[in-house]
């Protein structure tokens, strides 16, 4: 064999294994974190693990429209995920645990099934066990029917019910009103002179008592985010996404696995005063930590701290009740 | 106009009469065509910024189609990675001297085979998936390989370039259209070539393999089969071979005779003319039934594509023709006259290329910077926002290409109707309302 055909086979068989080795190498040494909606898969890979401590490098790129990355109960700014573009995030954990990240774009129908977890392993410290929720130590059934047995003419008012609480004997208590519904306090203001109306107000001013306008801006922010796609910006359960999970029916439920059993139906209407005025903040808190309820509502334990899910139940009462002119 | 030989200058015949700088080119190519293969598998699936996507169907398709053809005819050919790797095996070398004994099976294809109806169905399957061939890097990526491994494999049963030849999808209309391309490869003196014992051009000898586009160059009168792939220059011992610059559309002057030609020309006619119905066009119903492969609105799209290429243009067509008196047989008629509908046909491509080229253009910088789509960003324009170019030339370009091309092709059409002595009247009047069509689709 020639010289010249010897050098151009050796060329065109470097020039190959190049091409195809390359790019296969670039490509396994450097792993994407790949979003996709819900029905395609979500996210891929959904299990992460890090050390405590430890710097988590993350690519994340979405593989067909916008989603967003968050990472539950973490002070942490979400980051958006372009189709096809990368993003990189990292990550540094203090404690060790399972945390849940998220999709933070309203992606697609199943948007809310969009979640994955980081297990973080220290070997320093335990995960700190949690303490139980309020719903559990009171032993509520969040699943059973609630409704109050009446409800107001009007809306009630705070400020009316301001004037009318200083003759009473309220208690004004965290306790109290997270552990009871407004009817249950309506009922607790029955051996008063007040009319059905006044007690309404009453009440109105007890629940605004134990909230800020720091929390209702708190809460209202988290609601419009993560809660309004499907209950509604007010809170009427006509979300954008609510027509789509009336019409998907079960097939949407069923295209997810593990989910053959649920049923889809209309987002809860926080505007309904016989569904919210017989509903504790201790019920909401559960409703909203766990989720389901044999309905498409997805779990937020996992997403919200403590305090965050106080203030979306402090807004959804705002619904109700007319806290400030 | 005169011709203008450019294989004069000792330059140019050089860079061609050597192997190595058609070789350089090669690897460079046939290395992009395996990256594109690769990114198209393992990349982002979102096409707008994925190499393979990018590369293939937005830079690639507006080199081949605004630049390539209309200016150098089969000129990508000359330079197509897709045939070398089973061409080099079906030889046993890259650069070694003929070999008489085949290495391979080395069979002739089939005489059945042996014309272009075969490009004809392989450019109609993919045109009918283009929706989604077009979108999705990982069917991009399978269908170029596909392409690299048909080649491979057909090169080791049938002699020669039988891909290149008979079953490239693009090959067959950068065949048809590298017919007004203003570059031809040609004999220098036929008296030369009819007493030049053993034909090396054809057979090939010591200094260079036959041609593998199975053409006698001797013999060579329009550019349709010649793949300037540049052997026969190195072959030639009497230095009759000839790259000339020449008029544009020189070959049409004397008209094709062959069915497949002709519906190779519908093909491309009616393909353009949907393409600008379904990809630019504002009825989303027309995109959904395109993209959704498989379902009954998509077999309904793929019957109306296929009718309007097959019955309903050709239909069209024969009903002008025979208004028109002649002795000919309407079979020649037909495929003489549809020689006309070539111009405009490129000149389609060219009004519906420009369109989305120029639409998706920004997307190559972003390609370029991050080929991978791992994060890269080698040149700084991986974050490049999209935006269309040339927004306000681009009506004016296209009206311009497709009045040219109708003008074009009603001279064709002059010409071709002389030659099978009938009037051009009904094919002008045919072309004209081509246009006036792909005007109202386009602008």
């Amino acid at each position: 064999m020639k010289r010249s055909e010897l050098l151009s086979r050796i060329l065109i068989m470097l020039a190959i294994v190049g091409a195809v080795g390359t790019p296969l190498y670039v490509w396994s040494q450097t792993p994407l974190v790949h979003a996709q909606m819900s029905e395609n898969g979500g996210w891929n890979p959904d299990i992460l693990r890090v050390e405590v401590g430890k710097p988590l490098h993350l690519k994340l790129t979405s593989d067909d429209v916008m989603h967003g990355f968050a990472i539950g109960q973490m002070d942490v700014d979400a980051v958006d995920v372009e189709p096809g573009k990368v993003t990189q995030v990292t990550l540094t954990f203090d404690k060790p645990g399972i945390y849940t990240f998220y999709c933070t774009r309203w992606c697609g129908l199943n948007h809310w099934r969009m979640r994955g977890t980081i297990e973080v392993n220290g070997s320093n410290s335990e995960p700190q066990p949690a303490s139980a929720p309020l719903y559990v130590s009171l032993n509520l059934d969040i699943d059973a029917p609630h409704d109050a047995p009446s409800v107001p003419n009007d809306q009630p008012s705070a400020i009316r019910g301001q004037g009318l609480a200083t003759e009473l004997p309220l208690d004004l208590s965290a306790e109290y009103y997270r552990s009871h519904s407004p009817y249950q306090a309506f009922i607790d203001l029955s051996n008063t002179s007040l009319t059905e109306a006044q007690r309404w107000d009453v009440v109105a001013y007890l629940w605004r008592s134990n909230t800020t306008k720091e929390s209702l801006a708190n809460g209202r922010q988290r609601y419009t985010q993560n809660c309004a796609a499907c209950h509604g910006e007010n809170g009427a359960g006509d979300g954008v996404f609510a027509d789509d999970l009336k019409a998907a029916g079960d097939s949407s439920a069923q295209t997810m696995a593990g989910a053959q059993d649920m049923k889809m139906q209309t987002p809860a209407n926080f505007s309904n005063p016989t569904r919210i005025l017989g509903a504790s903040p201790a019920l909401l808190q559960g409703k909203i930590l766990r989720g389901g309820m044999g309905t498409g509502m997805p779990m937020w334990g996992a997403i919200f701290a403590e305090e965050q899910i106080w203030d979306l139940i402090a807004y959804i009462y705002s619904f109700q009740f007319e806290y400030h002119k | 106009m005169a011709k203008i030989e450019l294989t004069r200058g000792p330059f140019i015949k050089n860079a061609l009469k050597s192997r190595y700088p058609q070789l350089a080119v090669f690897v460079i190519m046939l290395v992009g065509y395996i990256f594109a293969i690769l990114a198209g598998l393992t990349g982002t699936p979102v096409g707008s910024r994925n190499f393979s996507i990018v590369f293939v169907w937005i830079a690639w398709w507006a080199i081949l189609i605004l630049v390539a053809v209309p200016f150098f005819g089969r000129g990508w050919c000359a330079v197509c990675p897709i045939p070398l790797p089973g061409e080099w095996l079906q030889r046993g070398s890259v650069l070694a001297p003929h070999d008489k004994r085949p290495k391979w099976l080395n069979l002739r294809v089939p005489k059945i085979f042996r014309n272009i109806w075969l490009q004809n169905i392989s450019f109609l399957l993919l045109a009918l998936f283009s929706s989604v061939l077009l979108t999705s890097p990982n069917i991009t990526g399978i269908v170029l390989a596909v392409m690299l491994f048909g080649a491979i494999g057909l090169s080791t049963i049938f002699e020669r370039r039988a891909f290149c030849r008979y079953l490239c999808p693009v090959g067959g209309f950068i065949g048809l259209y590298s017919q007004t391309a203003p570059i031809e490869l040609r004999i220098k003196d036929k008296q030369v070539c009819a007493t030049c014992e053993g034909k090396p051009c054809y057979n090939g000898s010591q200094a260079g393999y036959g041609c593998p586009w199975d053409v006698f160059p001797g013999g060579l009168t329009r550019n349709t089969y010649c793949g300037l792939c540049m052997e026969c220059i190195r072959t030639c011992p009497h230095d009759n071979i000839a790259i000339n610059l020449r008029p544009f559309s020189a070959d049409l002057a004397k008209p094709s005779t062959r069915l497949d030609e002709a519906f190779k020309a519908f093909i491309m006619l009616g393909s353009a003319m949907i393409y600008a119905g379904v990809l630019l066009g504002p009825w989303g119903v027309l995109k959904d039934a395109a993209y959704n492969v498989g379902t009954n609105a998509w077999f309904i799209y793929a019957v109306i594509f296929l009718a309007i290429i097959f019955v309903i243009l050709p239909g069209l067509f024969t009903l002008g023709i025979l208004q028109t008196k002649s002795i000919l047989p309407l079979k020649r008629r037909f495929a003489s006259l549809a020689t006309a509908l070539i111009p405009i046909g490129l000149m389609f491509w060219v009004a519906f290329s420009l369109s989305f080229v120029l639409t998706n253009a920004s997307y190559i910088l972003a390609a370029l910077s991050d080929p991978m789509g791992l994060g890269w960003n080698l040149f700084g324009t991986a974050n490049a926002a999209w935006q269309p170019m040339l927004t306000s030339v681009l009506a004016p370009a296209q009206t311009l290409a497709l009045v040219g091309g109708l003008i074009w092709s009603a001279r064709t059409a002059q010409k071709a109707a002389n030659e099978v002595k009938v009037s051009s009247i009904p094919v002008i009047v045919y072309c004209l309302i081509a246009t006036l069509v792909m005007l109202w689709l386009l602008l």
